[in-house]
């Protein structure tokens, strides 16, 4: 039936900046390493942007106006080079320190990230909600180190630009710099309106991105069904609406942002007007010298930039802030299934018999889909599970591999929990080959090592051979070395699920968990899979969740599950003696499809 | 990278940016008249202040008293000076803004009217990700530099008028200009040069990182069932370490440059003091000038970044074209004929193959693309069934894949009703053939949607007719908003089965006249099978079948339903006839489709074997352990 999507990645949590940054560093301590030092260097880089002007007040006030005295004007502009020297270092010094502690950091954040993204269960329960996964370890860290490369640097320097231009200024003349103030204040209460809704708009943005591309996505992944509906008209103008809606979304964003630094540039010509105006009125009555107003028009200028790029940076800066936020949570959501680690126990040696101790399963939010299972099967023994689909087969073999825990109730296996078992111990014993058997892009040989990578060539023919495939792969154009593409794609599904049973088989388990392992390939392959399958299983306990009945034929046992029920269990000839049972009605309509 | 091959770069960059403006020239136009006009007030904003300082501060604060009207005026000035600079700061990034997204726009247009029209053979030489970035992230490069561009141009005026107005002023100033500003655009050009190649190892890492996660993630069963989450995980870091490293060493080259970038317009301003007050002394120049000057090289150095910005995004936006163009240039349309099949015609359609065959274009233009079918000879009469049966990857879906001419024959011809499909027009094929394929694809759409396809004549009465047929009128009922009920991929999960089961309704609901079944029903329970076939099967309102069905199956019951079976070992026909006909005279036939009862008989054999000596399977197992 519908699988309901239950646990949601978190939605997007609307705690404030300072508390994403504090858990951020709480993550990340490293970040605060040296962090004195950095800011140490920031500050000194800053007094560089405020070295001309004094230089042009000094040696107008000292060395030109009032007598020229070149003396001065050299000493002037030789000390403030030296400055300068020395800031242009510190500002070196500063930017590769923040970039190699930030970049490391993040690093880890990525890495740390993608790992705990494996442990959680919704990676393949939902797989709607890969892509969104996907990106908390690719765009969304991508997001903060692009920010720290420009806008963050920008950020800093201006901030920092800001705060000493202020005090030079009111070092200069209260008077002036409370102009200049009052000439910005309506500038920046605009500003921080329009960095709203610049907010919104980008976020605008995003999502008519997001649906640009999967409007595209569709286009290419579904372009068979396309030029077999004769529906190119109809995509067309879905594709269009997309890439349209984007564009507008993206000119309003621009807009918006347009006046931002109108609003500001407008604040600089108002506060230079201003500075003058009463500048001049301050020089009559001698408060103030003809190099401290003109090195005020400088100051002005200083300090008009971090406002003017002010709305764009500050919007960076959230997107990051957010970003960083997405990824935090990420981190945040416990894997529901967990690794007991190193209090863990070993599954005994041998082969394992399994136990379902009252199991009762339900995904979150919905209705059980397993109910109260009791079951016992004997180690070595073969099991076939059959069923209708949406009975709750499947659930056996994910419950069977600890990929889902129970609701209730407990799975052994040779009477040890499976929840105590620690899972290098479990992942080499027990292992399962799903219906879609997935295929890294890489060659067929080194997809059937990834289970064992210390495999030769030889022992990968050997087990092809050991399996019947010896045929096929020599039929392929490179046998081993044949590129499989992306997703195994190069190849039919069939001969996926072929790769994929021999990549089980290599791992040499002591339970295989076949669910629908063959649904794709002929039936002649088919049952010599299941023959050379029953004899090189032989010894182990084998559980499969069968489609087509002629696994549950061959099985010891087969296990009929009716909605989240067992309803029957027995070898298959005593199970077709009762054709009105589930499982006689179920044969009857194989039997029809067969011959 | 040699400079042969960069000055090559920039001689193509230029050439895409030109061809922006070819096809973008009002705008762009709007956006750098914006632009110069901002140039010229930087300028005119440094005489204003170094006037202001010269002509009204000084002999005020020397007379002691201060004239209204010339503080007004030099007010006046100073802020209209700003209000014609915001002027010029709309036009500008408005234009370059609008420019930038009206051509992503027009080429993402191209791009996939290209992926619509070019045939799925080239789709097939093409990966899904390729395709995707070249409609997406290559478009946006190529555009990338049309940002900054009309910044850009006016900066390049404006330090010309700077230049031509230093030396309207003084020849000595001037001088300092011409060492200043050459060497400032020459540092940004450095700078670029330097940078660019850093940034595209950096975007080519961010891509393999993000292709490794895809990768993992989707794979995670296998990755999870295997207990490969380490090795993942060292994948993933190693990359994701390169990464790192490229990032660090992009962040390094900025530590270098642009401390470097504003202390150079900063050192030419202590040059104007020293050399301006040599001049002053000689009654060169005036302090109104001295200042002008030096004020002018503190406003210039910002505007002349944007030159850097543009040279720094060539390479990307000339490799995004490349790719762009690659697509735009892809010839092999599959053109469709002018005929029609009688649309009102309800009898179902004959198929014919006639001498077919097929080979996949080779990866590599100088290999020979290996043969898929020869010599395919079958028809399908006029409402009647036929299975096409054979092993995995005998070529079963490249023939359902030719009936519904998805491709076309490399010889032979293809034939509806006597017409070759070549000759079709695209609305009279889709309305005349279905085809279901073995891996259903559903749009991230309403059930409605995705089964309407907005098709004329298909209402809801049709669609619940095609869902009921498909036996998966049932499960659509129990969703939560029924047809409105969003499927795919940000919609609800659905199972592999009833995905099938959709698409199945999806081709039933246009009533072709030819149905081809790909192995479409696979994933559905064989007793769901069992009744969508016969519903298929069932006589309409006239009597005769609705539809002729070609149907690539395994199951025996499917294929028993064919009035006639082609069977097909490595792209050849190797027999056709009945079922009970090919049964009798074709072993590899009979051993494909019987192997299950092959298989119960031989169990049979063991178990009979296994009653008389229980002792000795026992035994076996403990050999075999």
């Amino acid at each position: 039936m519908t699988t309901k999507v239950e646990a949601e990645l978190p939605a997007e949590s609307p705690e404030s900046t300072w508390r994403t940054l504090r858990r951020g560093l709480a993550l990340s301590p490293e970040l605060k390493t040296g962090l004195a030092a950095t800011v140490a260097l920031a500050l000194v880089y800053m007094i560089g942007r405020v070295a001309v002007p004094v230089a042009v007040q000094r040696g107008i006030d000292h060395g030109i106006v009032g007598g020229l005295d070149l003396g001065v004007v050299w000493r002037v502009v030789a000390i403030t080079g030296a400055v300068l020297v020395v800031t242009t270092t510190c500002g070196y010094l500063m930017m590769r320190r923040l970039f190699t502690v930030s970049e490391t950091a993040l690093a880890g954040v990525r890495t740390r990230a993608f790992r705990h993204v494996h442990d959680l269960s919704m990676l393949h329960q939902q797989s709607e909600r890969r892509g969104s996964l996907v990106s908390r370890v690719t765009s969304d860290v991508d997001q903060i180190t692009t920010f720290l490369q420009w806008g963050g640097v920008i950020l800093i320097v201006n901030l920092g630009q800001l705060v000493v231009t202020t005090i030079v200024m009111l070092a200069y003349s209260w008077q002036l710099t409370l102009v200049v103030l009052v000439a910005f204040a309506p500038a920046v209460l605009v500003i921080r309106l329009l960095q709203r809704r610049l907010a919104g708009a980008y976020g605008l943005v995003r999502q008519r991105t997001g649906m640009l591309l999967g409007t595209i996505a569709e286009s290419v992944v579904g372009a068979p069904v396309i030029r077999s509906y004769g529906i190119a008209g109809r995509t067309a103008r879905r594709l269009d609406a997309a890439i349209e809606g984007q564009r507008h979304a993206q000119q309003r964003a621009i807009r918006i942002s347009i006046l931002g630094s109108s609003v500001g540039e407008l604040a600089a010509g108002l506060a230079l007007a201003g500075v003058v105006v009463v500048g001049v009125t301050l020089g009559v009555d001698r408060t103030l010298s003809i190099g401290q107003l003109t090195a005020f028009l400088f100051l002005v200028t200083l300090f008009i930039q971090p406002v003017q790029i002010a709305t764009e940076v500050l919007n960076e800066a959230q997107n990051a802030i957010a970003g960083w936020r997405r990824v935090l949570d990420v981190l945040d959501v416990a894997p529901d299934v967990a690794d007991p680690g190193a209090q863990g126990r070993e599954l005994p040696p041998g082969p394992l018999d399994i136990r379902f101790a009252g199991v009762t399963f339900a995904y979150p939010g919905g209705p059980p889909v397993l109910h109260d299972v009791r079951l016992e099967i004997p180690a070595k023994s073969r099991v076939a599970v059959v069923g209708e689909t949406g009975s709750g087969k499947t659930t056996f073999a994910k419950l069977l591999t600890r990929l889902m825990d129970p609701t209730a109730g407990e799975v052994l296996l040779s009477g040890v929990p499976l929840r105590q078992v620690r899972f290098d111990s479990l992942r080499s014993r027990v292992v399962m080959v799903p219906q879609d058997g997935f295929l890294f892009d890489a060659t067929v040989g080194e997809n059937v090592r990834f289970a064992r990578p210390e495999l030769t060539d030889e022992e990968l023919t050997a087990a092809f051979t050991e399996l019947g495939l010896a045929d096929w792969l020599d039929g392929l154009p490179s046998g081993l070395y044949t590129p499989v593409g992306e997703r195994g794609e190069a190849l039919s599904v069939g001969e996926r699920q072929l790769v994929a049973l021999a990549r089980a088989y290599v791992a040499d388990p002591d339970l295989l968990v076949l669910d629908e392992a063959t649904s794709a390939v002929d039936p002649a392959t088919e049952v010599r899979l299941q023959r050379t399958l029953d004899a090189v299983t032989r010894g182990r306990t084998t559980l499969a969740i069968a489609h087509r009945l002629s696994t549950a034929q061959a099985a010891d046992e087969v296990i009929v599950v009716d909605r989240g029920r067992i309803v029957q269990r027995g070898p298959h000839d005593e199970l077709v003696r009762d054709p009105e049972s589930i499982y006689g009605l179920l044969f009857a309509s194989w039997l029809e499809q067969t011959r | 990278m040699a400079s042969g091959t960069s000055r090559d770069v920039l001689g193509r960059g230029l050439w895409v940016l030109g061809r922006a403006i070819r096809e973008q020239p009002r705008i762009f136009a709007v956006a750098v008249t914006g632009s110069v006009l901002f140039g010229l007030m930087v300028i005119a904003s440094a005489f204003v202040v170094g006037r202001v300082v010269g002509d009204v501060v000084v002999p005020a604060i020397a007379r002691g008293s201060v004239g209204t009207g010339v503080l007004a005026l030099a007010a006046a000035s100073l802020f209209g000076i700003s209000v014609l600079r915001v002027v010029g700061i709309f036009g500008r990034r408005l234009g370059a803004g609008y420019m930038q997204y009206r051509l992503q726009a027009a080429y993402r247009r191209r791009v996939t009217r290209r992926y619509l029209d070019l045939p799925l053979s080239w789709h097939h030489r093409n990966a899904t990700g390729t395709l995707l970035s070249n409609a997406n992230s290559d478009v946006e490069a190529a555009w990338y530099p049309i940002a900054p561009l009309p910044f850009a141009v006016g900066t390049v005026v404006m330090l010309v008028g700077a230049i031509v107005s230093l030396f309207l002023t003084d020849w000595a100033l001037a001088l300092v200009g011409l060492a200043v500003f050459p060497a400032l655009f020459a540092l940004n050009v450095v700078y670029s040069r330097r940078m660019a190649p850093r940034q595209a190892r950096a975007q080519r890492l961010r891509a393999e990182v993000s292709g490794i996660a895809h990768e993992s993630f989707d794979g995670a069963l296998v990755v999870k069932t295997m207990g490969r989450e380490a090795e993942e995980t060292a994948r993933f870091a190693s990359r994701a370490g390169e990464l790192r490293d490229a990032l660090i060493s992009v962040g390094r080259l900025r530590g270098v440059f642009d401390p470097m970038l504003e202390t150079l317009p900063s050192l030419g301003t202590l040059a104007v003091l020293v050399v301006g007050a040599v001049r002053l002394r000689a009654g060169a120049i005036s302090v109104a000038e001295l200042v002008s000057v030096a004020f002018l090289f503190t406003v210039l150095a910002f505007p002349v970044r944007a030159i850097g910005w543009v040279l720094a995004e060539l390479p990307r936006s000339v490799a995004g074209w490349d790719r762009v163009r690659r697509v735009l240039d892809a010839t092999g349309e599959m053109p469709y004929g002018d005929k029609t099949l009688d649309p009102a015609d309800p009898t179902p359609a004959t198929l014919a193959f006639q001498d077919v065959h097929f080979g996949y274009e080779p990866a590599e233009a100088h290999l020979p693309g290996a043969e898929v079918l020869g010599e395919v000879t079958f028809t399908v009469p006029a409402g009647k069934t036929v299975a096409l049966v054979g092993p995995t990857g005998a070529g079963k879906s490249t023939i359902a894949s030719l009936a519904v001419r998805l491709v076309d024959p490399r010889a032979g011809t293809v034939a509806l009703d006597g017409v070759d499909v070549r000759d079709l027009t695209a609305a009279s094929l889709a309305s005349t053939v279905a085809l279901v394929a073995q891996v259903p694809f559903v749009f991230d759409d309403t059930v409605r949607a995705n089964i309407a396809l907005d098709r004329p004549g298909i209402g809801d009465d049709e669609v619940w007719a095609a869902l009921r047929l498909a036996e998966a009128d049932g499960f659509v009922a129990a969703l939560p908003d029924g047809l409105d009920t969003m499927v795919g991929e940000r919609g609800t999960s659905l199972s592999g089965g009833q995905r099938q089961r959709l698409t199945l309704a999806r081709a039933l609901a246009g009533r072709p006249r030819l149905l081809v079944l790909d192995d479409a029903t696979s994933a559905v329970d064989p007793r769901v099978e069992a009744a969508i076939l016969a519903g298929l099967r069932a006589p309409t309102d006239g009597g005769g079948a609705a539809a002729s069905i070609l149907v690539v199956a395994y199951r025996r019951a499917t294929i028993a339903l064919a009035d006639e079976v082609i069977y097909l070992e490595q792209g050849r026909v190797l027999a056709r006839g009945t079922h009970a006909e090919l049964l009798a005279t074709v072993p590899g036939y009979a051993s494909l489709v019987t192997a299950y009862e092959q298989a119960e008989h031989d169990r049979e054999q063991t178990r009979t074997y296994d009653e008389v000596t229980p002792l000795t399977s026992g035994l076996e197992v403990e050999v075999d352990r």
